[in-house]
């Protein structure tokens, strides 16, 4: 069997006292969208904060690609192509939407201890960052500061900008959240679009949307995985059904 | 024919429209060239020793502007790099040494090592600490300043003459010396905007407006910001030779906090992170300073009002105020 693109070994995180992730161990696949589900305070942000590297671990390992980056920073293991959007929105609010994304691309093409040439004309960088803004749907609005930008714009962006560092691995930190229903139906075609380009870490509220996109679902209850699954068997996984949908039976 | 002499007025015309954003920083200079022969109609040598100083003072606000409207790191020991670039000319000229470029050298080097192991800490922390932490680092070299006994203490050392230009007195000419210093200016200026409209500049404005942003695209906003300091304290270290020579004296006083306090001052009363505003706000800092005192000696009574209304009430400064009159509805924010 072919390594995975993202193995997470027996991670672990405490608060104090309180357990968020508790012996946490994944594989993410080369090519597929897994899902992170779980009931609010489950620890699935935690753990996209920590596979991202802005929180570190107490004990475990994650494997990126044959590479151990558990004791490597934010910045340091997006360059090696593992990008994270955020699930409270964070642009630049004084820049243009088209900088934004420029920026993100400028940090992988080149160095920017450049102070001379001015980085506007930068035609490559300009090329690509359009093209990704095309990607998202927000070519129109490339001009515009990306603070005057709507909330489903900005989670646009926020895409657009990941996109832009070239990831091998996006985590997404709820990208639906707060949209309205034809936003969030746009949003939900665009990571039909995505997927087949990146292999995806999805945390996502919405379950119609998580199970309409997701190859592989894990289910986080109290910090601990209790099932790993395609999505029909996490829907009739009885562990599930009792300790995470409870009553709901809806689907 | 018509080609020929389109194609350089085509470029001379994008040129200008390409600098009319920049206006403001062409009428400024625009003013700075004439004003030495104004002055001849007044007392001359005390009129352009007022406006030496105040170009020396630009420089060092403009420096400061790089790191404080552009980084957002607010650095209360930025009058340090005064100190080193004085000292430089004075401990140099004490050893016969009265080169200015050698002097300039030597004072850049200074300052970059200086900003690069201060900075290295300082960076650690931020908010209130970092300003913290820039203010003690500003006080030690106050106080080594004070105890370098060799080099006159506390109270100082008196040059025997300003530095020599390529071998030659031509600084001793206090117009020669105005312009100096407003060639000085003026290249800083370009180099700043330069630096500020480069790759370097939008990672450094974009860590100002959103550090885990950036973190998050991949920058580690510390390299930055570093290299960042060492570019603004290698220019106010400039400043310091200009200083030193204008004055042909040096001393701790140049390296107060209060003085950090005073560079900060200008760049708020001018309006951070353009540039011109810092100019214009060591300008019309200093100026105020000269008249007030001489209206009364308890003229800080009534430039701290005058300071807080800009901190409080005028968004963006002097140059916010300007952008607000050119564009209403503009908040005149940074750019």
């Amino acid at each position: 069997m072919k390594a995975p693109l993202l193995a997470i070994e027996g991670l672990c995180k405490k608060f104090g006292s309180l357990v968020v992730s508790d012996d946490i161990t994944l594989q993410v696949r080369s090519g597929e969208l897994h899902a992170l589900i779980g009931p609010n305070g489950a620890g699935k942000t935690t753990l996209i904060n920590q596979l991202s590297g802005m929180l570190g671990s107490d004990r475990g390992r994650i494997v990126f690609d044959g590479i151990d980056v558990t004791r490597l920073d934010l910045p340091g293991r997006v360059r090696l192509g593992l990008a994270r959007s955020f699930q409270i929105t964070s642009i630049l609010p004084d820049f243009t939407v088209v900088e934004n994304v420029a920026v993100a691309v400028q940090a992988r093409s080149g160095s920017s201890f450049r102070f001379f040439a001015p980085v506007a004309f930068e035609a490559a960088l300009n090329a690509a960052a359009a093209s990704a803004l095309h990607r998202v749907g927000l070519s129109d609005r490339s001009s515009a500061r990306a603070g005057s930008l709507s909330h489903g714009e900005k989670r646009l962006l926020e895409l657009a900008i990941a996109i832009a560092t070239a990831p091998r691995l996006l985590l997404l930190d709820e990208p639906l959240a707060g949209l309205g229903l034809e936003e969030s139906k746009a949003s939900i075609a665009l990571l039909h679009r995505l997927k087949s380009e990146f292999t995806i870490v999805l945390v996502e509220h919405d379950m119609d949307a998580v199970f309409d996109l997701a190859d592989r679902i894990s289910v986080l209850v109290d910090g601990r995985v209790i099932a790993t699954g395609a999505p029909h068997d996490i829907q009739s996984d009885a562990a599930v059904r009792s300790a995470y949908l409870g009553d709901e039976a809806h689907l | 024919m018509t080609a020929v002499r389109g194609t350089p007025t085509a470029r001379l015309m994008r040129l200008l429209r390409s600098e009319a954003r920049h206006a403001p920083a062409l009428w400024i200079f625009a003013v700075l060239v004439v004003v030495p022969v104004a002055a001849r109609f007044g007392p001359e040598s005390f009129l352009l020793s007022l406006l030496t100083r105040t170009l020396i003072f630009a420089i060092a606000a403009l420096s400061l502007d790089l790191i404080l409207g552009y980084g957002a790191l607010v650095s209360f020991g930025h009058a340090a790099f005064l100190g080193i670039g004085s000292y430089a000319v004075g401990i140099l000229a004490a050893h016969g040494i009265n080169e200015l470029l050698v002097q300039m050298l030597v004072a850049v080097i200074a300052a970059v090592i200086f900003a690069a192991a201060t900075s290295a800490v300082s960076l650690r922390a931020t908010g209130v600490y970092y300003i913290m932490s820039t203010l003690a680092f500003g006080q030690m070299l106050y106080f080594f300043a004070v105890s370098l006994s060799a080099y006159g203490g506390d109270d100082g050392l008196t040059l025997a003459a300003r530095s020599r230009l390529f071998g030659t007195d031509v600084l001793a000419n206090d117009r020669v010396f105005y312009y100096v210093a407003l060639v000085l200016l003026a290249g800083f200026y370009v180099l700043a905007r330069r630096i500020i409209g480069s790759r370097f500049g939008r990672v450094l404005s974009g860590i100002r407006e959103n550090p885990l942003r950036m973190r998050a695209v991949g920058f580690e906003p510390f390299h930055y910001q570093m290299t960042a300091c060492a570019l603004a304290g290698a220019m106010c270290s400039i400043a310091g030779v200009l200083l030193a020579n204008h004055s042909e004296f040096v001393s701790p006083a140049y390296m107060t906090w209060q003085r950090s306090g005073e560079l900060l001052a200008m760049v708020i009363l001018g309006g951070m992170g353009t540039l011109w505003g810092a100019i214009v706000g060591a300008i019309a800092f200093l100026l105020l300073e000269e008249v007030l005192s001489g209206l009364t000696e308890h003229w800080k009574l009534i430039l701290g009002p005058i300071l807080i209304v800009v901190a409080l009430g005028g968004r963006g400064g002097l140059a916010g105020a300007f952008k607000r009159l050119r564009q209403p509805g503009s908040d005149g924010g940074v750019a």
